[in-house]
C-alpha cells in the first residue's frame, strides 16, 4: 500500500486522539520511545470529534443539509474518515464569503430545493432522512431527475461534488482536510520543498509529511503564523 | 487630463514571458526604456506550494488584469456564446506567465515555417485544407535559430540536443532542426515511471526524449536547480530555478540601468500622431490616474488576445478602424493551439506520481509535424506526446472513474483510494491552421471594469484538427497500453475558447494585405510600431509557442537596435 495511511500504529494513535482529546492523549503517549514527528508539528491538527463550528455565510439549517450531503458523498466507512471528518461543509461555508462568493445564491437555492424535494419524495427534510434515502435524493440530483433546481439538478450536483473533494483533499490551511483525512485516504505524501530522485521511483513510499504550506516560514509573514487553526 | 510624462526611446507594454526578452538587447543597446506592467512584483515568498490557489483560484496575489477582461467565445458567427471562464489562464505580474508557466521551451520544427511549400511538394495543394489561411512564414528554422540560441542561453534552458550542426544524436529530438550547439543545461532527470514510458515507446519503434525546459536542471547563472517538489504546474518557483522573465531578462536589463519598470499600469491605448500618422507613445492608468508616456518607438508585447484588443481600441484619424489595421487584418488568422482531447490511462500499479513537474517527462515526436508519411491519411500536420509527473491531491482525487464506480459514495472512496496514484493524462499538442472565419474581434457588449470592451473569439476547429485529433489520440492510447495501462480513456476535443496557447491576429509576413506585420515584427501600416508575441505566429507546429515567441521578440528587439534612426527617426 502506498504510505502509512494503513499503518495501525497511525490509526490508532489518531483514534486515542479522537476519544480522548489532546491532553489525554498526549499522557498516554508520554512513554512512547518517538512520537511520529507528522504529529508533533501539527499540535492544532487532533481530531477533536465533529462538532458544529461558526458559520461564516451558511444559515444553520443550511449547514445541516450541507453537512449531511458531504458526509454521503464521501462517507465514513472501512476506509476510513470521510468528507464529514475533514470539514469539508467548513470549507465550504468559509469559502462562500470568499473565493467561492459566486456560487452562495447556488447553494442558498440548491440546499432549499433539495430539502423542498426531499419532503416532497420522503416527507422529511434532507438532513433527517436515512443514509439510503439521502442516497436516493443525491442519486437523483445526479442523474438530472430531480425538478425544482435552477437551472438544474445536475448543476448543482456537480457544485457539490466538486466543492466537497476540495474540502477534503485542500491544504488544511483553508479549513477543509482536517487531520489530513483526505491525504491518507489518497496515500498523498504531504508537501516537501525539495524531492531527490530516489523519492519518485515508483516503489517509493516517501514517509508522508502532514504540514500546511503555511507551516512554513517562508511563505507567511515573518513571525505571523498562518492564522488559522483547524 | 492625462499627467505627462517625460518622453522616453522605447516603451514596452507586457513585461512578461516575451517583453521581459525584448526589454534586454534594447536596454543593452543603450536605449531607454520604460516598461509597462499590469501587475507586480512577486517573489519566491509568494510561490507557496499551494494546489487549490495556484489550480483552482487563478493567482489572486497579483493585480490580474486579465481576469477582469476575459475574452468571450463563439464557435461561429451565427452560433450563441459558450459560458465564459471564470478564470484567464494567464496572470499578470513583471514576467507575467512565464512565472507559472510549465516552462516547456520548444523550437518549432523546420516543417512549420514552411506548411505551405512543404504539403504542396510533398502531397500537392489540394491537400491543404479548405479555408485555410495558412501561409508560409517570411524565412525559416535557420533564419530564427541564432535567435532561439540566444534565449536559451540568456534564459536557460535544460534539454538534450538531437541535431547539433546536423549531427543526429539519438538521445534527443531525432527530428528536431539543426541547431549551432548544445543546450546551456542537460535536461532535467526522469522518474521510473517516465523512463518506463521511454521503453515502451522503444518497443514500439518510437525515438522518446526528454523535452526542453526553462528551468535549471542545475545551478544556472546564479540559480539554483530544480528541487521538483511538484508545484511547478500555475505555480511559481520557490528557488527561482524555474527561468521566468523575471529572474533572468528583466533583471539583466534593470542593472543596465536603462529599464525603468512601472508596475500596475494598465495601457489604455496606443497613441497616434494623426499629421504622420506614427505611434507617439501610450496612455496607461496606475492608481486610477491617467498618465501619457511619449516614446519614439511602442513595442506591443502584451497576450495575444490583449495586444490585438489594444489595437483595435486604438482608434485614431489615420485608423479609424484600430492602429495598423486599414488593410482589416488585426485579429485575422487567430488560433489556439489543438490541445484537448486527452488520452487518461490507468495502471495496475502506483506510479509515484505525486512530485515533478509538467516539464519532467518523455517526448515522442514520430508522429509530430510532417515527421511521417501523411500520403494515405485525410489530414496534415501531427501532435507531440507527452508524458510527464505531476500530480497534487485534488486534481487526484478528481479522477475519471473509468466508469467502474460510481463517482460519489462508498464506491467511489474505495476507488479513489486504490487509484488516486494510478493515473495518468498526456498532453497532446497538435497542429493547428488558421481559417478565414477563425478570428477575434471586440465583444460587442462584455466590458472590462474600465468601460472598454473585452476581446471576443470566434473560432472551432475544423475537419483537419479533428482529423488530426483522432488519429493522435489513437498513437497515445496504443503507447501507454504497451507500458502496461488496464484501461485508456479518450477525452472530448473541447471548444476554442480563451487558451494559454493563443496565436495570430496580429500575423508577420512579407504580404501587407495579409499580415500586419513585417518580417522583423514591425506593423506594416506603422512604422515605429512592433508587435511580439505569439500574436505574430503564423503557424503553431506541435510544440509549446514560448520560446519561439521569445526568439521573434530578440530578433525584432535586435532589429530595432540595429535600425534604430530609420524606425526612431521617422
Amino acid at each position: 500500500m502506498p504510505d502509512g495511511s494503513d499503518d495501525p500504529r497511525q490509526l490508532s494513535r489518531r483514534n486515542l486522539f479522537k476519544h480522548v482529546g489532546i491532553a489525554g492523549a498526549a499522557a498516554a503517549l508520554s512513554g512512547a520511545p518517538a512520537v511520529e514527528p507528522t504529529l508533533a508539528q501539527t499540535p492544532a491538527a487532533p481530531a477533536a470529534p465533529p462538532r458544529r463550528e461558526a458559520l461564516e455565510t451558511l444559515t444553520a439549517a443550511e449547514g445541516e443539509t450541507l453537512e449531511a450531503i458531504v458526509a454521503r458523498l464521501i462517507p465514513s466507512d472501512e476506509n476510513g474518515p470521510g468528507a464529514a471528518e475533514a470539514r469539508a461543509a467548513h470549507y465550504i461555508d468559509r469559502a462562500l464569503a470568499g473565493p467561492l462568493r459566486g456560487s452562495r445564491t447556488a447553494y442558498a437555492d440548491g440546499l432549499a430545493a433539495l430539502d423542498a424535494y426531499s419532503q416532497a419524495k420522503k416527507s422529511a427534510p434532507f438532513a433527517k432522512l436515512s443514509a439510503s434515502d439521502q442516497d436516493a435524493m443525491l442519486t437523483d440530483l445526479e442523474k438530472n431527475v430531480a425538478t425544482g433546481f435552477t437551472p438544474n439538478a445536475a448543476a448543482f450536483f456537480t457544485l457539490l461534488r466538486t466543492h466537497t473533494i476540495q474540502g477534503t483533499f485542500c491544504d488544511p490551511y483553508y479549513g477543509g482536510n482536517a487531520n489530513f483525512v483526505g491525504w491518507d485516504l489518497i496515500g498523498y505524501p504531504g508537501i516537501r520543498l525539495a524531492v531527490s530522485a530516489d523519492d519518485q521511483r515508483m516503489a517509493a513510499r516517501p514517509k508522508p509529511v502532514r504540514e500546511s504550506a503555511y507551516d512554513n516560514v517562508t511563505f507567511t509573514i515573518k513571525g505571523g503564523g498562518h492564522g488559522h487553526q483547524p | 487630463m492625462a499627467i505627462n510624462l517625460k518622453k522616453t526611446d522605447v516603451v514596452i507594454i507586457g513585461l512578461g514571458a516575451v517583453g521581459g526578452v525584448a526589454a534586454l538587447p534594447l536596454a543593452r543597446a543603450g536605449l531607454e526604456v520604460v516598461g509597462l506592467e499590469a501587475g507586480t512584483w512577486l517573489t519566491p515568498r509568494d510561490f507557496a506550494p499551494d494546489e487549490l490557489r495556484n489550480n483552482f483560484r487563478g493567482w489572486p496575489q497579483s493585480a490580474q488584469k486579465a481576469n477582469s477582461e476575459i475574452p468571450t467565445h463563439r464557435p461561429n458567427a451565427s452560433a450563441p456564446y459558450s459560458p465564459r471562464l471564470p478564470i484567464h489562464p494567464m496572470m499578470n505580474a513583471v514576467g507575467g506567465t512565464s512565472l507559472h508557466y510549465w516552462a516547456q521551451s520548444w523550437r518549432l520544427n523546420p516543417w512549420d515555417f514552411k506548411v505551405v511549400s512543404e504539403t504542396t511538394r510533398r502531397y500537392g495543394a489540394s491537400r491543404l485544407p479548405n479555408g485555410t489561411t495558412v501561409e508560409d512564414w517570411p524565412f525559416g528554422l535557420d533564419e530564427l535559430e541564432p535567435y532561439y540560441d540566444k534565449v536559451e542561453y540568456e534564459v536557460g534552458v535544460s534539454g538534450q540536443a538531437g541535431n547539433v550542426k546536423g549531427t543526429i544524436d539519438k538521445r534527443g529530438n531525432i527530428f528536431e532542426g539543426p541547431r549551432a550547439r548544445e543546450y546551456p543545461m542537460p535536461a532535467l532527470h526522469g522518474t521510473e515511471f517516465t523512463e518506463r514510458m521511454a521503453g515502451a515507446a522503444r518497443k514500439l519503434g518510437w525515438h522518446p526524449f526528454p523535452g526542453p525546459a526553462a528551468i535549471n536542471s542545475q545551478a544556472y547563472d546564479g540559480r539554483a536547480e530544480c528541487l521538483y517538489h511538484g508545484f511547478c504546474n500555475r505555480g511559481g518557483c520557490h528557488v527561482n530555478a524555474k527561468n521566468s522573465t523575471a529572474v533572468s531578462t528583466i533583471p539583466k536589463a534593470v542593472t543596465t540601468g536603462k529599464l525603468s519598470v512601472v508596475t500596475q499600469a494598465i495601457a489604455t491605448s496606443i497613441d497616434v500622431d494623426d499629421r504622420s500618422g506614427r505611434v507617439s507613445g501610450v496612455t496607461y492608468v496606475k492608481g486610477g490616474i491617467e498618465y501619457s508616456q511619449p516614446a519614439d518607438v511602442v513595442l506591443l508585447a502584451s497576450y495575444t488576445y490583449e495586444n490585438v484588443r489594444l489595437l483595435l481600441l486604438s482608434k485614431s484619424k489615420p485608423f479609424p478602424n484600430g492602429l495598423s489595421n486599414n488593410g482589416g487584418q488585426v485579429g485575422k488568422h487567430y488560433f489556439s493551439h489543438h490541445t484537448g482531447g486527452p488520452v487518461t490511462a490507468l495502471f495496475p500499479f502506483d506510479l509515484n506520481s505525486w512530485y515533478g513537474l509538467p516539464a519532467q517527462g518523455i517526448a515522442v515526436d514520430n508522429w509530430a509535424d510532417d515527421n511521417f508519411d501523411h500520403s494515405g491519411l485525410d489530414f496534415i500536420g501531427g501532435g507531440n506526446l507527452w508524458v510527464y509527473s505531476d500530480r497534487r491531491p485534488i486534481g487526484a482525487a478528481s479522477m475519471s472513474t473509468f466508469g467502474r464506480v460510481p463517482t460519489w459514495g462508498a464506491g467511489w472512496k474505495s476507488f479513489v483510494k486504490q487509484n488516486a496514484d494510478r493515473w495518468n493524462v498526456a498532453y497532446l499538442q497538435k497542429t493547428t491552421l488558421p481559417y478565414e472565419d477563425n478570428y477575434l474581434d471586440l465583444d460587442p457588449t462584455v466590458k472590462d471594469p474600465l468601460g472598454f470592451p473585452v476581446c471576443r473569439i470566434t473560432a472551432d476547429h475544423k475537419d483537419n484538427e479533428r482529423k488530426l485529433g483522432a488519429f493522435i489520440q489513437d498513437k497515445m492510447a496504443q503507447w501507454f497500453m504497451e507500458a502496461g495501462a488496464i484501461a485508456v480513456e479518450k477525452g472530448p476535443m473541447g471548444t476554442m475558447g480563451p487558451s494559454t496557447h493563443a496565436y495570430g491576429g496580429t500575423r508577420m509576413g512579407d504580404n501587407r494585405e495579409t499580415n500586419v506585420v513585417n518580417r522583423f515584427g514591425f506593423s506594416h501600416e506603422v512604422p515605429n510600431l512592433g508587435v511580439v508575441g505569439a500574436s505574430v505566429m503564423g503557424t503553431s507546429g506541435a510544440h509549446n509557442p514560448t520560446l519561439t515567441a521569445q526568439a521573434l521578440a530578440w530578433r525584432t528587439a535586435e532589429h530595432l537596435t540595429r535600425n534604430w534612426r530609420s524606425i526612431a527617426g521617422g
